[in-house]
């Protein structure tokens, strides 16, 4: 359901005109709109916000551990629009337990090494991605360096 | 001199190879230790004679875990880590932080504090540009170009240990403001480098634009589609040298950019002597900005006005109870953001430089994101290599102009 207040932000309607359970929340703070969807519509979501609401542009993917809430993983999309200039943060929410989430490189290609990221520091898997490999730690790394339960410093004895 | 013996089984393996591939192709392993990389980047060329069918980018070798360790600095502590990731261009990167970390407070910036970073940033363009063209035009053989830009960089870098006491990791923009007071003479410094360089751009200008080899290996190479450069995430001088007029400083402006009267230089041709086009032109524009923010620097306050969060003036600390009881919070223990999450965007020298900072009310970083422009730009590379030839890659490559502490964070 879309917050009443988010009414009247022409992109927030939209997406809830294309596809009503395609909004699970969101909100308008600091002059920034975020919309939350559900992991399952997230590629019929962003092709809906490329090809219709112009958001030619990925900016980038990324995530945050919540650990230890349920779900964990927040998946943090951030798109742009050139006419009219706008950016939207688009939020999808993963159970931490095997998390898996369909990958938009079908809609962006920048999408690419972005998700490769996320895989390689969070341990988010991202199904039908092209490529996925570790991107920045070597292949043989143990652990996903940005969970939260990852320690910052410490030897391995 | 003979050639050296080979010996019979691998002799007859690599025939066997040969077979499979036919016998012009072969797969070349350009760095991660190369000269023409600019960092440890590394390039798996698949080869066909002198042809590029596919290329393959490993990155990684200079990840740092930068974004970890945001997590356990306070907000003033975690400026210092931004100066590390884009090495060329660190007030960009402090000012990004900065700026994301002040949305989130909502913090006021005094006028003078917001033209002084307007300045610095813009000096940093031109450094950062000084580099690139001084090391791209080494790459494709004009050895000359280097020392003059390294000449212009260092007087650049002097004019920052001046305002920071450091040349290159200068941490000079803090949350709240500036770091310092702006050093006494700093005006007639900057006026005596600013009016100078406008002739220097025209001495580069006079060794490459014109020069026939300069034209022969940078004019039809390395060119993109629009299109693909905006589906692929490239942003900055080389989406402007395709026709596109994008620059966050006009488009979504900040730090008091939107006062500034500057000109978004485009190209139409979308190769890599349209991006040294676009990248000569923005020197001579932000040469401008300088000139304007130089000349009309406002008077009052460097910091804002907010003892939460910014120090207060050593004199006060000395002599108030209360501010040395601020002053001891904050050293000790940082200052709480409230709870939120921001995406600030910033126009780097590279392209576009976003932070998307988490806070979750306390005194540390909940979750740091950087959105740099050279991790982006790069991921174009193979799509606009294959299909050409092996020499163009070093000046396609060096186009881009990325930062491999950029890329791998």
């Amino acid at each position: 359901m879309l917050p009443d207040n988010l009414r009247e932000h022409p992109v927030a309607a939209a997406v809830e005109a294309f596809d009503a359970d395609a909004v699970r929340g969101g909100h308008y703070d600091r002059k920034e709109l975020t919309l939350e969807t559900p992991p399952a519509k997230i590629v019929s979501v962003c092709g809906f916000l490329k090809y219709d609401q112009k958001f030619v542009r990925l900016s980038t993917v990324t995530a945050v551990d919540r650990y230890p809430a349920e779900p964990r993983f927040e998946v943090v999309y951030h798109l742009h629009s050139l006419e009219p200039y706008q950016r939207l943060r688009l939020k999808c929410r993963v159970r931490g337990e095997d998390p898996v989430i369909e990958s938009v490189t079908s809609v962006w290609r920048s999408a690419d090494w972005y998700e490769r990221e996320v895989f390689d520091l969070f341990g988010i898997k991202f199904v039908n991605h092209p490529d996925l490999r570790r991107i920045l730690l070597p292949d043989e790394w143990e652990g996903h360096p940005l969970r939260k339960d990852y320690p910052v410093t410490g030897t391995r004895v | 001199m003979s050639a050296p013996e080979i010996p019979e089984q691998t002799a007859a393996a690599a025939e066997g190879e040969q077979a499979q591939t036919g016998p012009r192709r072969m797969v070349l392993n350009m760095g991660p230790q190369h000269p023409s990389t600019h960092g440890v980047l590394r390039l798996v060329l698949d080869l066909d004679g002198e042809n590029i069918v596919n290329c393959q980018l490993d990155i990684g070798y200079l990840h740092t875990g930068i974004e970890k360790e945001f997590e356990v600095k306070t907000y003033q502590q975690a400026v210092t880590l931004t100066d590390r990731v884009d090495y060329l261009a660190p007030l960009s990167m402090n000012l990004g932080y900065c700026l994301a970390v002040e949305k989130l407070l909502e913090l006021e910036i005094p006028p003078q504090a917001q033209w002084m970073r307007v300045m610095l940033t813009e000096l940093t363009r031109l450094n950062s540009h000084l580099v690139w063209l001084g090391t791209h035009a080494l790459d494709i053989g004009a050895m000359s170009v280097f020392l003059y830009c390294f000449r212009e960089r260092e007087d650049i870098l002097r004019i920052f240990e001046m305002f920071s006491g450091q040349r290159m990791m200068t941490s000079y923009f803090r949350i709240g403001g500036l770091a310092l007071e702006p050093p006494r003479g700093w005006h007639e410094r900057v006026k005596k480098f600013i009016d100078i360089f406008p002739s220097r751009i025209d001495e580069y200008e006079d060794l490459l634009t014109k020069n026939p080899i300069w034209i022969g290996r940078t004019r039809g190479v390395g060119v993109m589609t629009l299109e693909d450069m905006l589906d692929l995430g490239v942003t900055g001088p080389m989406l402007r040298a395709g026709g596109l007029k994008i620059d966050a400083r006009k488009d979504e402006p900040y730090s008091s950019y939107e006062k500034f009267d500057f000109e978004v230089p485009t190209r139409t041709e979308s190769d890599v002597y349209a991006r040294y086009q676009v990248r000569m032109e923005e020197m001579r524009q932000s040469v401008r900005i300088v000139r304007q923010a130089m000349d009309g620097m406002p008077a009052g306050p460097w910091k804002a006005e907010n003892q939460h969060v910014v120090l207060p003036d050593r004199e006060k600390m000395k002599t108030q109870m209360e501010a040395l009881i601020y002053h001891f919070k904050i050293v000790t223990e940082g200052f709480r953001v409230p709870e939120g999450e921001v995406y600030q965007v910033i126009e780097s020298p590279r392209g576009e430089l976003g932070f998307y900072v988490v806070s979750d009310g306390t005194a540390k970083p909940y979750r740091v994101h950087m959105r740099t422009p050279s991790f982006g730009n790069l991921q174009a590379v193979p799509k606009m290599v294959q299909g050409t030839l092996i020499a163009n890659v070093i000046a396609s490559i060096g186009s881009m102009d990325f930062v491999l502490g950029d890329t791998d964070r």
